[in-house]
C-alpha cells in the first residue's frame, strides 16, 4: 500500500507501506492495506508510525494537526506541522511542557513531540 | 592633471562602487530563486494532495458548505495583497498593486467594498498613502515565507469570511471589523525566469471548475473521523492556508527573479556607462597632452625665432 507522509513545507517520507498508525481527534488508529476509505483530522499531539513494506525500521514522526487520508491507493498523512522523531530536540520540548499551560495547544504539542521521541527509543 | 579630468575619474569610481553592489544583488536573487523554486516544489506533496481530497469530497457527497457557496448579494469582499518587503525589483510590486488597484475597481462596479489584506511593506506603504489603510498586513517575510505566514495571513481572512458582511470578527488591532463576503487573492505568478505574471483569483466561496474530463472512476466514499462536518469545517480552511502559502512561496520566486532582471540591467547600465566615461577621460586626457606639447613646441620655435 502506497504511503505518504507530507507537510506544507516539505515532503518526509514516501514508499511502500505496510501498517500506519496514527492518531486522529478519536484516538489512535492502524491502517492496513484494504482500510476503507476515510479521511480523519489528526490530534495535536499526534504521533505517526510507519512500518515500511520492506521491513524496514518503523519511520516515527511528531505531527500536529492536519488529516489522514485513506483512499483505495493508499494512505497519505498530511500534517500540519511534522518533525521525524530522531530529528526532535527532546530536551527543547521538554522546556516547552514545562512552560506551556498544562491542557493548553502548545503542552499538547510538546507532548507528542516527547511521545515520539519516546517511540523511537529516545528518552 | 586638469580639473574636468579629476570630476570623470570621480564619477567612474562612484559607478563602480554602484555596479559592485547591484551585481552583488544579482548574485543573492539568482541564488533565492533556486532556493524558492525548491519550496515551492517541496510544497507541492501537501497542495495536491489536499486538493485531491477536497476535489474528491466536493464531488462525491455534494458538499455545499459555507465556503463553496457563494452569498447572495454579496456587498463587501476581502482582497489579500502579496508585495515585496524591499524594493528594487523591477516593475515587480508595481505590477501586482496596479492588479490589486483593477480588480478593486471591478469589485466596486459589481457594489462590493473592499477590504485589505496585504503582506509586504510596498503594499502598506502604497495603500496608506492612498488614504486606504490595510485591515491586517504582515510583513517581514516576503523573500523566505514559511507555511506560519501563510497560516496567520490566511487565518484572519478566513474569520472574515465566515464572518460575512452581516457578522464582524475581531482585527488584528482589537477592534471589530465587518466581515466579508468574498475572499480574493492577488500574487505573482511565477511562469519562466523571464515572465512574471500578476494574478488575481478568487479564493473563497471556491471556485468550482466544471473540467471535461471524465470523473475518476471509483471515487472513494469517504468515512469521516469524528464526523463529516468537523473534517470539512478543519479540511476547508486548510486549503486556503495551503493556496495562500503557494501564492506567498510563487509570488517570493517571481519577487527574487524580477530582482534579478532589474539587478543585471543595472549592472549592464553601469559597465555601458563606465565604458563612456573611461572614454571621456582617456579623450580629454589626449587634448591636455596635445595641448600642451604644442604649447612647448610653440614656446620653443618663440624663442629660437629670437
Amino acid at each position: 500500500m502506497r504511503a505518504a507522509l507530507v507537510s506544507p513545507e516539505r515532503a518526509l517520507w514516501e514508499g511502500d507501506a505496510e501498517v500506519v498508525y496514527a492518531r486522529t481527534l478519536e484516538g489512535e488508529l492502524g491502517v492496513q492495506p484494504g482500510h476503507v476509505p476515510l479521511l480523519g483530522v489528526l490530534a495535536e499531539n499526534g504521533t505517526v508510525r510507519i512500518h515500511p513494506a520492506d521491513g524496514g525500521s518503523p519511520v516515527v514522526a511528531a505531527v500536529s494537526g492536519g488529516f489522514l487520508s485513506v483512499s483505495d491507493d493508499g494512505v497519505s498523512v498530511l500534517a500540519e506541522t511534522a518533525e521525524f522523531a530522531d530529528e526532535i530536540d527532546v530536551a527543547a520540548a521538554r522546556r516547552d511542557l514545562e512552560q506551556a499551560e498544562p491542557g493548553s495547544s502548545e503542552a499538547l504539542v510538546a507532548e507528542g513531540r516527547l511521545d515520539a521521541a519516546r517511540h523511537a527509543g529516545r528518552s | 592633471m586638469p580639473a574636468n579630468i579629476r570630476v570623470l575619474r570621480r564619477r567612474i569610481r562612484s559607478v563602480q562602487s554602484t555596479k559592485k553592489i547591484t551585481r552583488a544583488m544579482e548574485l543573492i536573487a539568482a541564488s533565492r530563486i533556486a532556493k524558492a523554486q525548491a519550496q515551492v516544489a517541496a510544497s507541492k506533496p501537501y497542495a495536491d494532495e489536499i486538493t485531491r481530497v477536497v476535489t474528491a469530497i466536493a464531488s462525491t457527497s455534494g458538499v455545499s458548505g459555507v465556503m463553496t457557496t457563494p452569498r447572495e448579494d454579496a456587498s463587501r469582499a476581502g482582497v489579500l495583497v502579496v508585495t515585496s518587503d524591499r524594493g528594487l525589483a523591477g516593475g515587480y510590486n508595481a505590477n501586482a498593486l496596479k492588479t490589486a488597484g483593477q480588480l478593486m475597481t471591478t469589485l466596486s462596479e459589481e457594489g462590493k467594498d473592499s477590504e485589505l489584506f496585504t503582506v509586504g511593506r510596498k503594499a502598506v506603504s502604497y495603500f496608506s498613502y492612498r488614504g486606504r489603510r490595510p485591515t491586517a498586513s504582515y510583513t517581514g517575510f516576503s523573500e523566505q515565507p514559511s507555511y506560519a505566514d501563510a497560516k496567520r495571513a490566511a487565518d484572519l481572512a478566513i474569520e472574515a469570511f465566515l464572518a460575512g458582511s452581516d457578522g464582524d470578527y475581531e482585527g488584528p488591532d482589537g477592534e471589530r471589523h465587518q466581515g466579508v463576503d468574498e475572499l480574493h487573492l492577488v500574487y505573482t505568478r511565477y511562469v519562466s525566469a523571464l515572465t512574471q505574471q500578476a494574478t488575481a483569483v478568487r479564493l473563497l466561496p471556491m471556485v468550482v471548475e466544471e473540467t471535461d474530463e471524465p470523473r475518476p472512476e471509483n471515487l472513494p466514499a469517504y468515512e469521516f473521523e469524528p464526523s463529516a462536518e468537523v473534517v470539512l469545517d478543519a479540511l476547508l480552511p486548510r486549503y486556503v492556508e495551503s493556496r495562500v502559502f503557494a501564492a506567498l512561496l510563487e509570488s517570493a520566486a517571481s519577487e527574487s527573479a524580477s530582482r534579478r532582471r532589474a539587478m543585471k540591467a543595472a549592472t549592464d547600465n553601469a559597465d555601458d556607462l563606465i565604458k563612456t566615461l573611461t572614454r571621456s577621460v582617456n579623450a580629454a586626457r589626449q587634448a591636455a597632452i596635445t595641448q600642451e606639447i604644442s604649447e612647448i613646441v610653440g614656446g620653443a620655435d618663440a624663442l629660437a625665432a629670437r
